[in-house]
């Protein structure tokens, strides 16, 4: 706490109300004239974060998907495919967009390239891991069956290892939807904006955008869950 | 202000001295040498959230671990709530906390502790169930307790998958800690974000903590190795 611990005058309760009034309720901003919060504003900020990420990760998946499929399919790059994901965890996502920030330039672009480079090594990991984890049997049936190389990735390959990509793909979403949050510092609105601009939204719209967020993230991983339910083949389904 | 003030609201580019490089933003290997010490303290701070974190974590999830080895069910709901848990944005977390822990590394820790079970309890329950079935029959069979079992059979055999657990939390917590000074904890974090623009500053304090992920990394695959002695004579 600040000021020694010693400033209880808000009861924590209170400031999880007035967060949650913040959600829905527009409020007049600490550095006064302007209403903030409210849910038009939660909405249309959170409306900006789930395009950042969506873009992000559709683009990562155009990358890594056919590359991760590729290289798993011949059975070459596992250095690649393994160790970007090691390479990716090491660097601290706050280093990454400060990067960015300081050396490439702010805009939505650049964050959302950011977060592209974030979203991919899972992505590509994850689906390799899966192709290699296809026995090598049921690849041979297909040869044998008559498949032509793309139709054994793309029916074979592919269908096998959706458990393992959709896994890549939460923990994609997960740090893009996380990462998404440091948007404003390099000027692009999102769910960070009542975080990083505390002063304009003070502490009630920090916690706002806190639950909001969290919140979403959970809906993300959840709706990402059901869909890999619906995208495993049935056979595969224990 | 009110019970959570946060260390952002007083962001504020701070004063640099220094020539046109610095003035500029730019990469000044001369600032970098002479401002070297304002990075020891968030650096300290930085290692001793990930060991504190990752240590309390590692007890947490090894207790946690042995319950549900000796249940059997409570494995997938601990699994489904880490997993849920993870999912929770570390800033998000970090700041839910604060009202209810206050500004201190002690609500940055919980957060990260929290963290920590996903890769760990995954990791350790992994390493005990992958052990073949037939190697606790023959333990059995020469006269050993189901204790003697588990602490002279499976542990050592879990100890490969346990330590991989432990580097990949450890990363992820270097990474996480990161953003800890949401929470009031400091760190690299911190330094990072207090002078954003600078790169001279973004490279010494992001790579400062890419150095100490990769540190803590090599520690843990040094680690395996000596505890997998049987894998390097396969190797060889």
């Amino acid at each position: 706490m600040a000021a020694g611990g010693g400033d209880m005058s808000m009861p924590i309760a209170s400031l999880f109300t007035d967060a949650i009034r913040f959600i829905f309720v527009p409020q007049e901003s600490v550095t006064g004239g302007v209403q903030v919060g409210g849910i038009g504003e939660i909405s249309s900020l959170t409306a900006n974060h789930l395009v950042l990420s969506a873009a992000a990760i559709a683009v990562a998946c155009v990358i890594a998907l056919p590359l991760g499929l590729w290289l798993g399919h011949v059975g070459k790059g596992e250095f690649l495919a393994i160790s970007v994901s090691n390479v990716g965890r090491a660097v601290p996502t706050l280093a990454l967009i400060a990067f960015f920030i300081a050396f490439v330039g702010i805009g939505f672009f650049n964050v959302l390239l950011a977060l592209i480079l974030l979203a991919i090594p899972p992505l590509l990991t994850n689906t390799y891991v899966g192709v290699r984890g296809v026995s090598p049997d049921a690849v041979d049936a297909a040869r044998g069956m008559g498949m032509s190389e793309s139709q054994i990735v793309r029916r074979v390959e592919l269908p096998l290892a959706v458990r393992s990509i959709f896994g890549g793909l939460q923990l994609s979403a997960v740090s893009v939807v996380a990462t998404a949050i440091l948007g404003p510092l390099a000027s692009v609105d999102t769910l960070g904006t009542p975080i990083v601009s505390v002063n304009v939204y003070g502490q009630a719209g920090l916690l706002g955008a806190a639950i909001v967020v969290a919140a979403l993230a959970i809906l993300v991983y959840l709706v990402l869950t059901a869909l890999q339910r619906a995208a495993t083949p049935a056979g595969l389904k224990a | 202000m009110s019970a959570l003030a946060l260390p952002l609201a007083q962001l504020e580019i701070r004063s640099r001295t220094g020539g046109t490089c610095v003035s500029e933003d730019g990469f000044c290997p001369g600032w970098i040498v002479d401002n070297l010490d304002r990075y020891v303290q968030p650096l300290l701070e930085h290692i001793y959230l990930t060991v504190i974190s990752v240590a309390v974590g590692f007890a947490i999830s090894f207790a946690l671990a042995l319950l549900a080895h000796r249940s059997g069910w409570l494995t997938a709901p601990v699994t489904a709530l880490t997993s849920v848990l993870y999912t929770i944005p570390s800033i998000a977390l970090f700041l839910i906390l604060v009202p209810v822990t206050g500004l201190t590394a002690l609500t940055a820790i919980i957060a990260l502790v929290a963290y920590t079970q996903v890769f760990l309890f995954r990791n350790i329950i992994n390493g005990l169930v992958n052990v073949p079935e037939e190697t606790k029959d023959a333990a059995r069979g020469m006269g050993l307790t189901d204790r003697q079992v588990l602490w002279r059979v499976e542990m050592p055999l879990a100890v490969p998958e346990i330590l991989a657990g432990l580097r990949i939390a450890t990363t992820s917590t270097v990474n996480l800690a990161t953003l800890a000074f949401f929470a009031g904890a400091g760190g690299l974090g911190a330094q990072i974000f207090q002078d954003i623009t600078f790169r001279s500053n973004v490279v010494v304090a992001g790579g400062l903590a890419i150095l100490l992920a990769a540190l803590f990394d090599l520690i843990f695959l040094g680690g395996q190795r000596v505890a997998t002695p049987w894998r390097r004579a396969a190797a060889t």
